[in-house]
């Protein structure tokens, strides 16, 4: 079948979709943008195409009487199995990077012993593995680095005790071995990792086994791909399949949101304000100056500052009475204006609070820029997840434009690259 | 409008009933926070046809504008306090605060009540403001008001004598009212009155800075420029009479000038900061308006050329005025740091103030060369962070103990 | 990067400046009298008739961003107590005197004699020369032109500036440089004046072509070069402009578009825009490759018009020499208040037929800068075109962000392209 992709690449994360040509969207991928933007590209694209599958399974199983009503559950089953399969491809890959890394003067007569270690350690994780990806487990995150590293530091760590070995020795393997291991550009052959993982799967395998092979036989054809983003001028995409960011977000806002007039999206870098007309085309935009203070990064140096993972500010923003007040959004100085507050005695959640509302105002202030907020406004980007950045954006939106229709979607993020598919479709289909 | 030239304010005043300084430094403080400006909207109700004539740094001649029958209404800002929106939608960043936090003022309709508004020559950035409010208030009448560069009474004054009417003219026009010779010279008197005042307000805290804390003065000018003339007049001398009366400890700080804030002003947090570093400051170009004019205004002859001689010959050096004699510059600051007795001098500039910090270098070196310390920083209205400027202002202020 | 194509004009105009900067380091050889002034207000004329040569403190700041020197020189001012907020023109200018004062032609600058100081357009002037004052220790005359607040030039402003020339700037530039002020010289080099800028009009003015035969911003600041700095009142600059006509003419005859550095002429004209506000000139020719890869070009700019607005209408007039000068001084665009600015924007879309206007907004400069959001918003208003913002600073190389300007130029064309077609299918 044919499928149009469109794939974002932000500055934080690379997002994918794909759509059929009559603009479903058929799956959605995400990934951590490495510095390898190539591969970012290549992993979410991949990742995009895997949903794809599951949508065609869900639709093949639709028609399979016996599990209806189960189909969801049976779907998580054959994903957690086919997630296994693919961590341990790349365990594999990584074992084998990290053991060709073993050399140089650092190691030199300790190289069998390292060895060792690293096959015991690779060993116990692949052990382990089947745990993280059990029913119900819960995984911080899907990135492979993330699922890889946090278990490598504890099991490897043990390992080396055991063994009297330094665990920084093979520490420094393994950073060097990871960033290899995740710039290169993940391996094909995602049909055969489905079998292996239907052969793995134990949920109703009889009933389920012809509809999804008949589903896996259906060929992904690649028709036409849009990339976009920050990072799209390093796409090695020939320029009529690149689209500036600014297009794609209100074509894809558009996309979710027909009514949609106004987007704001506050991404990792910059934040914008754009105006569409009824059909999705950009009337006018504007974006942060050359200065980014306030936008999604500010956040992450916050939580980086508060030793806290970016997704915890919100709700202990939401947890504060009186919120104090903030006047700079300098990311540079955002350290430091944290150190202050706390040394004056005001609570976290006080000062998060205010820092939530300074963000906030500074993309009131783009908005403004870009010619107010019309009936609807679509909010998108990783902040609009922000349930704190949310509630101070709906307040001001209240006190400035009166009653405007909010839009936020959960799957936001994908925004940039909804309106590439949605590009990919036009430019073949019309 | 009937203008009560004696105003001898204190005879009225028994002293069993003269308001301590807490109170009057509390009703300023009341009206240099009320961004809603109550009590201008409150003096204009009072009477039908009362027209509200605004302002901005650094000097305009506001006898004029009270001649007119208007209120003088001093914008210097928003403050740290208002939140801007609307305001920085207008500037890039590397523009200072004031102007955002002005034009958030007028979008808000916080000024929906004045009815002129003069730019004075500041720089560019006040300049192309002028024109802004043209096109986002086209009711209101504004005016850019270019003092003269020149300083020769038969070429730079005879250009300022015309600038003069044609704003005399255009009050007039605003308030369908000729301003006549006299009604000018009545608010001449008032105004030097004001300033005579504001001078011994000024000398008295270089006397005594523990019994007048600058926090305290600086509220006092900036209400003085939200009211009536006559009114602040009064308010002075209850404060100068409260101040003299009230014991209040004296602190061993060390006694430092101000240069450099003389547009956007610094938050009064800064002002109260740097005295709790130690620093008693004697002298100060916070808000100029009202010194801006050293000497009294001639009330003799034509009112328009005393005005002019006023300026030309009389009035601050400050960074928006030409110093046409290459060895005078400085010459000002160094000569009010030895009068008013001042150890230090601080260079306190907004950010992005272009006027402050291409002065800085040359003032700074001639502060070197008269043997006067000095230290710089930068500001922001809306400055929330006090502990770099405390640091500074403190360590400062050691060392001039430790090496005077 | 290859060297640049240039055209014989661009070359002509080298050779001219190249003798103008031999004339400023041999003046301790040949004993003519130097003095510095500025772009806006520039008066060569007057210069010329007491022999005196004319030095532009900006024209030596845009040298040496070009040739990549400009960036060491500011990071000097700045160690020498100068703030990261202000103008690097000055800067520059000042970091330059700390390394060794050189000039593009690779000989020392020799102290000015006389500092004039035209005061037109740019608050930044007095203070860039009370810093060389300070420095120099040479007479400074101020001539002060007041701005035009309420959008036009008065009696008052114009008497003013006569004054000042007759009471302060003449007498100075006498006795600097011992010569007699002659007014029938200085109605003579007007005389020339008044022809080199009917020339510099007609080429602007042939923006307006389709295809464009010029590009009126990075082309534009080749063309200005002769009237804004040491020519305007000489013979040389008249034949300059000859022969810049012939080019263009040339081109327009073949239907074709300006040359580009690359060497191309520049035919595929997608994009016509007006560009408010200078260039940046550390990265000049890869800032202008961004507009001609994408197949913009700029018809006409505000720029261009920084050192008179020829194109309005305003003409040197020998038969009012003093006066004339006092009125070329108020018109320079940026002497000019934000709403005239705006109307002189608006036109330019609509009369050069643009696709919208570009504002290039410089860090420096906040008398161009200061307002220019408002400029785009009321523009856009006025002409119902797209207005777009980048940000760069003129030769603070730590201020162009290729990748950011590119983005948004990019984003910039292709929602014009995306409006473009959605009209159509609306048509």
């Amino acid at each position: 079948m044919r499928c149009f992709i469109g794939i974002d690449l932000g500055s934080t994360t690379t997002k994918a979709v794909v759509m059929d040509e009559n603009l479903h969207v058929l799956g959605r991928g995400i990934t951590n943008s490495r510095s390898n933007y190539d591969t970012a590209a290549a992993v979410s694209k991949q990742e995009a195409l895997v949903d794809t599958r599951l949508t065609l399974f869900r639709r093949a199983l639709a028609g399979v009487p016996e599990v209806s009503g189960r189909v969801g559950e049976i779907l998580a089953d054959l994903e957690r199995n086919f997630r296994r399969v693919q961590f341990l491809e790349q365990l594999d890959d990584l074992e084998r990077t990290c053991i060709v890394n073993v050399q140089g003067p650092r190691f030199a007569g300790r190289e069998t012993a390292v060895i060792d270690v690293l096959e015991e350690t690779f060993r116990r994780l692949r052990e382990h593995s089947a745990a993280l990806f059990a029913p119900g487990a819960r995984r911080k995150s899907d990135f492979f680095r993330d699922l890889a590293g946090s278990d490598f530091m504890q099991i490897g760590e043990a390992v080396c005790r055991d063994a009297g070995i330094g665990f920084d020795l093979i520490l420094n393997v393994y950073d060097k071995s990871i960033i290899t291991v995740e710039n290169r550009p993940p391996a094909g052959d995602m049909e055969g990792k489905f079998l292996r993982a239907l052969e793995q799967a134990k949920l109703d395998a009889g009933l389920v086994e012809k509809p999804v092979r008949d589903a896996l036989a259906i060929p992904l054809e690649e028709t036409y791909v849009v990339g976009t983003g920050y990072g799209r001028v390093r796409l090695p995409f020939p320029k009529e399949h690149i689209r500036s960011e600014i297009l794609c977000h209100g074509l894809g806002a558009h996309m979710m949101y027909p009514g949609t007039r106004t987007v704001l999206d506050i991404g990792g870098q910059d934040t914008k304000g754009i105006q569409v007309d009824p059909s999705g085309i950009v009337e006018n935009f504007q974006m942060n100056d050359r200065c980014a203070a306030g936008c999604g990064r500010y956040l992450g140096y916050i939580a980086d500052e508060m030793n806290m993972g970016l997704h915890e500010l919100g709700p202990l923003a939401m947890a504060s009475t009186k919120q104090v007040r903030i006047n700079s959004t300098c990311t540079v100085f955002a350290g430091a204006e944290l150190r202050d507050r706390l040394a004056l005695g005001e609570k976290r959640e006080d000062i998060l609070a205010g820092l939530h509302r300074a963000i906030i105002l500074r993309a009131m202030s783009i908005l403004s820029r870009a010619g107010g907020v019309k009936d609807q406004f679509t909010f998108t980007g990783g902040v609009a997840k922000n349930e704190a950045a949310v509630r101070e954006l709906r307040k001001l939106i209240k006190e400035n434009y009166g009653d405007v229709q909010i839009n936020i979607d959960p799957d936001s993020i994908y925004t940039g690259a909804l309106g590439g598919a949605t590009f990919a479709v036009r430019a073949v289909v019309n | 409008m009937t203008i009560d030239t004696t105003s001898k304010p204190t005879e009225s005043m028994p002293t069993e009933t003269m308001p301590a300084t807490a109170e009057i430094v509390e009703r300023c403080r009341s009206l240099y926070e009320d961004l809603d400006f109550s009590a201008a909207r409150a003096w204009k109700a009072a009477v039908p046809g009362r027209k509200v004539v605004g302002f901005m740094p650094v000097y305009a001649p506001l006898e004029l504008i009270h001649a007119a029958g208007c209120l003088p209404l001093g914008l210097f800002g928003g403050g740290d306090q208002m939140e801007v929106i609307h305001g920085d939608a207008y500037y890039q960043s590397y523009i200072c605060r004031i102007p955002r936090s002005t034009v958030e003022l007028g979008v808000t309709k916080r000024l929906d009540f004045v009815d002129g508004m003069i730019f004075p020559f500041v720089c560019d950035v006040i300049r192309n403001l002028s024109g802004m409010w043209k096109l986002m208030f086209p009711h209101v009448w504004s005016k850019f008001f270019d003092t003269p560069q020149n300083f020769d009474p038969e070429v730079g004054g005879r250009y300022y004598v015309e600038e003069l009417k044609e704003l005399r003219d255009g009050l007039g026009t605003l308030t369908g009212r000729k301003i006549s010779d006299d009604d000018l010279k009545r608010s001449i008197a008032l105004y030097n009155e004001n300033r005579r005042l504001v001078r011994e307000v000024y000398a008295f805290r270089a006397r005594a800075p523990w019994k007048a804390p600058t926090s305290e003065i600086y509220l006092l000018m900036r209400a003085g420029l939200m009211m009536e003339v006559e009114e602040h007049n009064r308010l002075l001398v209850a404060y100068l009479a409260a101040a003299e009366a009230e014991d209040r400890p004296k602190r061993d700080n060390v006694r430092v000038a101000v240069y450099g804030s003389f547009c956007e002003q610094p938050p009064l947090n800064l002002i109260k900061s740097l005295e709790m570093a130690g620093c008693y400051v004697v002298e100060d170009d916070y808000a100029l308006v009202n010194r801006f004019i050293t000497e009294d205004v001639s009330t003799d002859g034509d009112p328009l050329e005393a005005l002019a001689t006023a300026y030309l010959k009389h009035s601050v050096e400050t960074s928006c005025k030409y110093v046409p004699n290459e060895e005078d510059k400085g010459k000002y600051h160094v000569a009010q740091v030895r009068k008013a007795r001042a150890e230090g001098v601080i260079y306190a500039t907004p950010s992005f103030c272009d006027p402050a910090l291409l002065d800085r270098p040359m003032i700074c070196r001639r502060l070197g060369e008269a043997g006067i310390p000095h230290i710089a920083f930068k500001y922001a209205e809306n400055s929330g962070q006090m502990q770099p400027i405390r640091e500074q202002a403190g360590t400062f202020a050691d060392s001039i103990k430790l090496w005077s | 990067m290859s060297d640049a194509v240039k055209e014989p004009s661009m070359l002509l105009q080298k050779e001219m400046i190249a003798k103008n900067y031999e004339a400023i380091t041999s003046k301790n050889e040949t004993g003519r009298k130097v003095a510095s002034t500025f772009v806006p207000g520039n008066l060569n004329e007057l210069l010329m008739c007491f022999g005196i040569v004319n030095n532009l403190p900006e024209i030596n700041a845009i040298q040496n961003g070009m040739r990549k020197l400009s960036g060491s020189y500011i990071m000097e001012a700045e160690k020498g107590g100068h703030s990261e907020d202000v103008c690097t023109y000055v800067k520059a200018d000042i970091g330059m005197m700390g390394k060794g004062n050189i000039a593009p032609n690779g000989k020392p600058f020799p102290e000015p004699d006389v500092l004039l100081l035209s005061y037109t357009g740019c608050y930044t002037f007095m203070k860039w020369f009370e810093l060389l004052r300070e420095q120099y220790k040479c007479p400074t005359l101020m001539l002060h032109v007041p701005y035009e607040g309420d959008g036009h030039a008065t009696k008052n402003m114009r008497d003013y500036i006569v004054r000042q020339l007759r009471e302060v700037v003449i007498p100075g530039l006498e006795q600097v440089s011992g010569v007699k002020f002659d007014i029938d010289r200085l109605r003579e080099a007007l005389r020339l004046s008044a022809q080199a800028e009917e020339h510099l009009v007609w080429t602007l003015e042939q923006g307006k072509r389709k295809p464009s035969p010029i590009d009126a911003y990075f082309g534009g600041v080749y063309y200005i070069g002769p009237i804004f700095t040491a020519f305007r009142g000489t013979p040389e600059a008249i034949a300059y402009y000859e022969a810049l006509r012939k080019e263009v003419q040339a081109r327009i005859d073949a239907g074709q578009g300006p040359v580009t550095p690359d060497g191309g002429s520049f035919d595929d004209q997608k994009y016509r825009l007006v560009v408010e506000g200078p260039p940046n000139w550390t990265n000049f020719r890869e800032f202008w490759k961004m507009f001609y890869d994408e197949g913009a070009v700029v018809v006409a700019s505000s720029y261009t018009k920084v050192g008179g607005m020829y194109d309005l209408g305003f003409r040197h007039d020998p038969d009012h020499p003093l006066e004339s000068l006092a009125d070329y001084c108020l018109g320079c665009y940026t002497n000019r208040n934000l709403p005239t600015r705006i109307d002189i924007l608006a036109k330019y879309v609509e009369e050069y037929e643009a696709d919208g206007l570009l504002i290039n907004s410089i860090k420096s400069c906040n008398s161009f800068s200061a307002g220019q959001l408002m400029i785009m918003k009321e523009v856009e208003r006025k002409t119902g075109k797209p207005g777009a913002f980048i940000e760069t600073d003129l030769v603070d190389p730590r201020y162009f962000s290729a990748a950011n300007v590119k983005n948004r130029l990019e984003s910039y064309f292709q929602m014009i392209e995306q409006k473009r077609r959605g009209a159509a299918k609306a048509a």
